[in-house]
């Protein structure tokens, strides 16, 4: 009987998204980890059963029914836990307080471990209660309690399935980040132009696609959103003056920042590690090359010098380098170069076109990339510890801008293998591919922290 | 009076055939005249008709202008209109790359001379990718595509002010398709007249 649940309140401010992504730093586990840690058969992930939870009010029944859904893919996602299929289940029967689980039931389901969870509504509030139960022992091994908004029940689910991941497996999970992708789903044109030229503005969404919102609305070309490290500013190249120039949107405050200020052309920025930098390329020396700017404007600084196209820079975790694409051999190639300028060296050489690198977070080391494979291009990645490069997409349409989720374990980027170009999510083992969007064109993906 | 009209009517057609051999008006011809033309012989008068005078010139002096037409197409267009059918020409650039060929050069030239001939309009050279690069890359590209028609129409005398730059990368395919034809048409430099 050393496990016993703990039961914490999460106050999830109403209405906020700082809510899914700003949180307080875990409660401490139990420390009997072994008690708590549900294992599978010897070789297997645990199996995970996730049945309905219970609406203790008749008007919590929607938000019921979405929470044990979206925490169903939520813990299947990370792939740690095999998630038993929820139809294959209908006939145990749903328990409606903790000591009416049927254990044996599940038991002979196969299942390792059993969530019950409760929700309750009292006008715009929800109570949500969940626990995570060991089959073999009986016995909860994770309880908490949550209160907030009706208005987003999947952001429980979320929390819940972070938490769980958490505590059984010491994961980072990715339940509460945010994708921010460009697209031209609301169909209006372009002005000052006698072209038929749709306008692309930049929206983000839930990981899951789920939660779309518009950022921009200029009616213009808006293109290759990049998430700030705190997740609440989205920098990308508009073409609101006629030309690409930078723009920051800090999102929950409805500020709008310049950090070059107008005059020159300035594209695809990239936030630094620690979010006081950008590294972006410009033409505004006649050339594209790459130059690192404060995030205030301040600090200009030319980081390469070259006649042929120096482009798409993104940081190494540690902000001390910078991988980017160059045509200095001749062909689109990716290349690194130390954050002051210097130690310049080439990374891929088998590629006949290699283009929008994108740096893994530790603990992986290891670079992506879409390469040119045919016709179209696919997603490779270059293991910097070994020079080794794998391939994960396989010519399923044409793949290209990867990005890294935080916790390095999967991999957002724009495909047009259901037709038209929209963003997918993949595991970094090439396992595992998820549709995200499917209204209009969508392109360049970006994974919030 | 049915009698007297045979007669009459050969009288008449020898009398026509003969003045035909000798003064070739326009209307006496050989062959033999369409009934409409030909009136029934019951309604004629008895007296042959004259031939008819032959037709008076109308002529009219065609004043001749000093210098050409002074009307221009082209400069009293909108520019909404010259846009839409425009007078520059685009330059087409090979896979990947962002050199102006013989015939990129031949069409640069000839916007040139168009720019001389306007001297107030002010352009924007966009340059433009195919699908086959990649979103990112293409931004570069398709720069480095509108500073390269930019530095020849330089080099041939425009005034570097009159010519603005912007890259659209791939966003922009003026061909929608997905073979080397669309390919073709959407690798390019794209003229577009912002004032004049």
């Amino acid at each position: 009987m050393t496990t016993r649940y703990v039961l914490v309140t999460l106050a999830v401010l109403a209405g906020s998204l700082r809510a899914s992504s700003q949180e307080p730093a875990p409660a401490p586990q139990q420390p009997s980890e072994v008690a708590v840690v549900i294992t599978g058969d010897p070789g297997t992930p645990p199996r995970y059963a996730v049945p309905d939870f219970i609406a203790l009010t008749p008007d919590a029944a929607d938000a019921a029914k979405t929470v044990a859904q979206v925490l169903w893919d939520d813990l299947a996602f990370e792939r740690e836990f095999y998630v038993i299929p929820r139809d294959t289940y209908a006939t145990i029967p749903v328990a409606r307080s903790p000591d009416q689980i049927p254990f044996n039931a599940w038991r002979e389901l196969g299942a390792d471990a059993v969530v019950f969870g409760t929700v309750a509504r009292t006008g715009d509030s929800v109570r949500v209660e969940v626990r995570l139960f060991n089959i073999r022992t009986r016995q909860s091994v994770f309880g908490k309690e949550y209160t907030g908004t009706a208005s987003n029940p999947r952001l429980y689910a979320h929390t819940i399935a972070d938490e769980i991941h958490q505590q059984q497996r010491a994961l980072r999970g990715v339940a509460r980040t945010k994708l921010a992708f460009t697209s031209d789903r609301n169909r209006e044109r372009m002005v000052g132009t006698v072209q038929n030229r749709d306008v692309k503005e930049v929206y983000i969404s839930d990981y899951d696609g789920a939660n779309v919102r518009r950022i921009t609305t200029n009616r213009q070309l808006n293109l290759t959103p990049v998430w700030s490290p705190d997740a609440r500013a989205i920098a990308y190249t508009s073409y609101r003056r006629g030309y690409p120039d930078l723009f920051i949107a800090l999102i929950y405050q409805g500020v709008q920042q310049e950090p070059t200020k107008g005059g020159t052309q300035n594209w695809l920025p990239m936030f630094s590690p620690d979010g006081t930098r950008i590294v972006f390329t410009s033409s505004r020396d006649g050339n594209p090359e790459l130059y690192v700017i404060n995030r205030d404007g301040s600090g200009l600084r030319r980081l390469t010098n070259h006649p042929a196209i120096d482009t798409s820079p993104t940081w190494s975790p540690t902000g001390t380098q910078i991988a980017f694409t160059s045509d200095r051999a001749g062909t689109p190639q990716i290349y690194i170069v130390g954050a002051d300028g210097l130690n310049l060296r080439r990374l891929t050489t088998a590629e006949s076109y290699a283009d929008r690198p994108t740096w893994s977070p530790a603990p992986f080391n290891e670079i992506a990339f879409a390469a040119r494979t045919g016709r179209g291009y696919d997603i490779k990645i270059y293991d910097l510890a070994t020079g080794a490069t794998r391939q994960i997409t396989f010519g399923e349409g044409s793949n290209e801008s990867p990005a890294y989720a935080p916790n390095g374990r999967h991999l957002a980027f724009t495909s047009t293998r259901a037709g038209r170009a929209q963003i997918f999510t993949i595991g970094r083992d090439g396992r595992g591919v998820r549709q995200i969007t499917r209204d209009g064109n969508n392109y360049t993906p970006s994974w919030s922290n | 009076m049915r009698t007297l009209a045979l007669p009459v009517v050969v009288v008449l057609v020898l009398a026509l055939v003969a003045g035909c051999a000798r003064r070739q008006p326009p209307i006496a011809s050989p062959r033999p005249a369409p009934p409409t033309i030909a009136p029934p012989p019951a309604r004629t008068v008895p007296d042959p008709p004259p031939p008819p005078p032959p037709p008076a010139r109308v002529e009219e002096s065609v004043p001749v202008p000093s210098e050409p037409l002074a009307e221009d197409t082209i400069a009293n267009r909108s520019l909404d209109d010259l846009n839409r059918d425009s007078p520059f020409k685009p330059v087409f650039f090979a896979l990947d790359s962002a050199e102006l060929d013989d015939a990129g050069r031949a069409v640069a030239t000839a916007n040139a001379q168009l720019l001389r001939k306007y001297p107030t309009w002010v352009i924007t050279v966009e340059g433009h990718c195919d699908e086959r690069g990649t979103a990112e890359y293409n931004l570069a590209l398709g720069e480095r595509r509108a500073v390269a028609v930019k530095t020849y129409l330089v080099s041939l005398g425009i005034s570097p002010d009159r010519i603005r730059t912007v890259s659209y990368g791939k966003e922009f395919p003026f061909d929608p398709g997905h073979d080397e034809a669309a390919w073709a048409q959407n690798r390019r430099a794209h003229f577009v007249i912002t004032s004049k």
